[in-house]
């Protein structure tokens, strides 16, 4: 076959699909604004999304932190600076780890989730049945979604920042030697507001990713049990890759390096 | 006087292939046509396209008289809640108990209060020969043959104009399938409404039907009055209902 124009297809696959996902978030967002809202399913999504991650979400948070902790003593141990532990956790959780892990952990949860229920749907008609009942797909199924996401992501980083610095706490005070009284006002005289809100700010628009691609990729699956597996693995995928693009470029613009 | 439903030189393709090459159909408004043809020869496609589901390329569809081939998002709305449709595989929402299943187009569509709702689908339950303890199951806890009733009184729940049947008929027993059939004919008339049908069950599409019409290559190749389909004289025709294997159709074993 010819070589250019495998890389040709390739690049008009690629193009046509960016062209898709920005129809489809346009006309999510138009949906958003406009009567009626479904304030039923954005709680019943809410629960879903948000409240069901907590576990996980904790989990992971309450490790890292741990983990963190334990790195940062021994990397700052080689310049007798170990002290400087509550600190860097602190920074570490609120202004990246926390956010991302919350980000990935959801996309991993939720996506598929969100991925494998609409596809289903479209595959079995219903999402054409609610079309023929006078009611938009977009705005029954992917607005509740979206707003759900948004909403709960940053909530969810919240508390897994708690969590994540209760991890290096309780490593830094049963294992490192730390007082548990300074290692508490080491990190809260160190972290600023900014750390905290640009950490949440990037969740909130994480969780849009991962509910406009869990969406997406749902909606337009095709073709069965199959075409469902694939949307499903590429909701996670892309909405993975997708958070870390965006997580840098929100650093460089949220914290004005670039 | 108008027809209900009119289709003109419709065209539809994905890609390179041509499923809809230029669609002329007419049905009269209260009067319940089938059309036929063979799998994947854009039977749903034509459907759809009249729902709004697709949007065809070429030509015209109108409903009532009004062209609404490209009418799309709110302006769509009133013409959508004078449609009412049975789907191939019920495509009830397994998230809701069957009472909210018929109910749907009720409560999102025209805006009736839930109770209000409730009350008129458990009426059009009975209309299919369903009690109301079958209202609070979920449709994943019913038979085929429940499934399509269910999707049947979803379709009629709003008393629409104009009323789809996209293969009702197919994954039932004979039997099943002609309570259907019976309920389709006896539901369509008691709502007044117009219907329009796609089937290949030509038991089906002779009980359902005043009208037939016969797609083929993506064109409609026969379109006569039920009782007349027998005296065709269309070989196509001949071959379809008959269910030959050798005649002018070939089937394409190669996909």
């Amino acid at each position: 076959m010819n070589f250019f124009a495998v890389i040709g297809r390739a690049v008009l696959n690629l193009l046509a699909q960016i062209g898709r996902v920005t129809r489809f978030t346009g006309q999510t967002l138009a949906a958003t604004v406009s009567v009626p809202f479904y304030g039923r399913l954005l709680v019943q999504q809410i629960m879903r999304i948000g409240y069901f991650s907590l576990p996980v979400v904790g989990l992971t948070a309450l490790s890292t932190g741990a983990v963190l902790a334990l790195q940062i003593y021994l990397g700052g141990n080689r310049y007798g600076a170990e002290a400087i532990v509550p600190q860097i956790v602190v920074l570490g959780i609120t202004r990246e780890l926390g956010p991302v892990i919350a980000g990935l952990m959801v996309a991993g949860r939720v996506a598929a989730a969100i991925a494998a229920e609409l596809g289903t749907m479209k595959v079995t008609e219903q999402i054409d049945a609610l079309t023929t009942l006078a009611t938009n797909p977009i705005k029954y199924l992917v607005v509740p979604r979206l707003l759900a996401a948004v909403i709960s992501l940053p909530v969810l980083t919240a508390v897994g920042d708690s969590i994540g610095v209760l991890g290096g706490y309780l490593v830094s005070t049963y294992n490192l030697g730390f007082t548990g009284s300074i290692y508490l006002k080491n990190t809260v005289d160190f972290a600023k507001s900014d750390d905290i809100i640009s950490g949440l700010i990037k969740a909130a628009v994480f969780g849009f990713i991962i509910a406009i691609m869990g969406c997406y990729n749902g909606f337009f699956s095709k073709g069965g049990a199959q075409g469902v597996g694939a949307a499903t693995t590429n909701a996670v995928v892309t909405s993975s890759i997708l958070i870390l693009a965006a997580d840098f470029v929100l650093t460089a613009v949220l914290f004005h390096t670039s | 006087m108008t027809a209900k439903i009119e289709m003109i030189g419709v065209k539809k393709r994905f890609g390179s292939k041509v499923v809809l090459n230029g669609i002329d159909l007419s049905v009269e408004k209260q009067s319940s046509t089938v059309i036929i043809g063979g799998s994947g020869t854009g039977k749903s496609v034509a459907i759809k396209s009249i729902l709004g589901i697709l949007t065809p390329d070429e030509g015209t569809i109108r409903i009532d008289g009004e062209d609404v081939t490209r009418l799309k998002g709110a302006a769509r709305d009133p013409l959508m809640r004078k449609f009412g449709m049975l789907f191939q595989g019920g495509a009830l929402f397994d998230s809701l108990p069957v009472w909210e299943n018929v109910a749907f187009g009720l409560i999102q569509g025209h805006g009736v209060a839930r109770s209000k709702a409730k009350d008129i689908a458990i009426e059009k339950l009975a209309k299919v020969g369903l009690t109301s303890d079958v209202a609070y199951l979920s449709p994943a806890e019913l038979s085929g043959g429940m499934q399509k009733r269910v999707g049947l009184a979803r379709a009629i729940a709003a008393d629409p104009e104009i009323i789809f049947f996209d293969e009702p008929t197919t994954g039932l027993d004979p039997i099943m399938a002609d309570v259907i059939n019976d309920l389709i004919v006896s539901t369509v008339k008691d709502v007044g409404a117009t219907a329009l049908s796609i089937t290949h069950d030509m038991t089906s599409a002779r009980k359902i039907s005043d009208r037939i019409a016969m797609l083929y290559q993506g064109k409609i190749i026969w379109n006569g009055p039920t009782a007349e389909i027998d005296r065709s004289g269309n070989p196509y025709v001949d071959q379809f209902i008959h269910g030959r294997a050798e005649g002018p159709i070939k089937m394409a074993v190669k996909a």
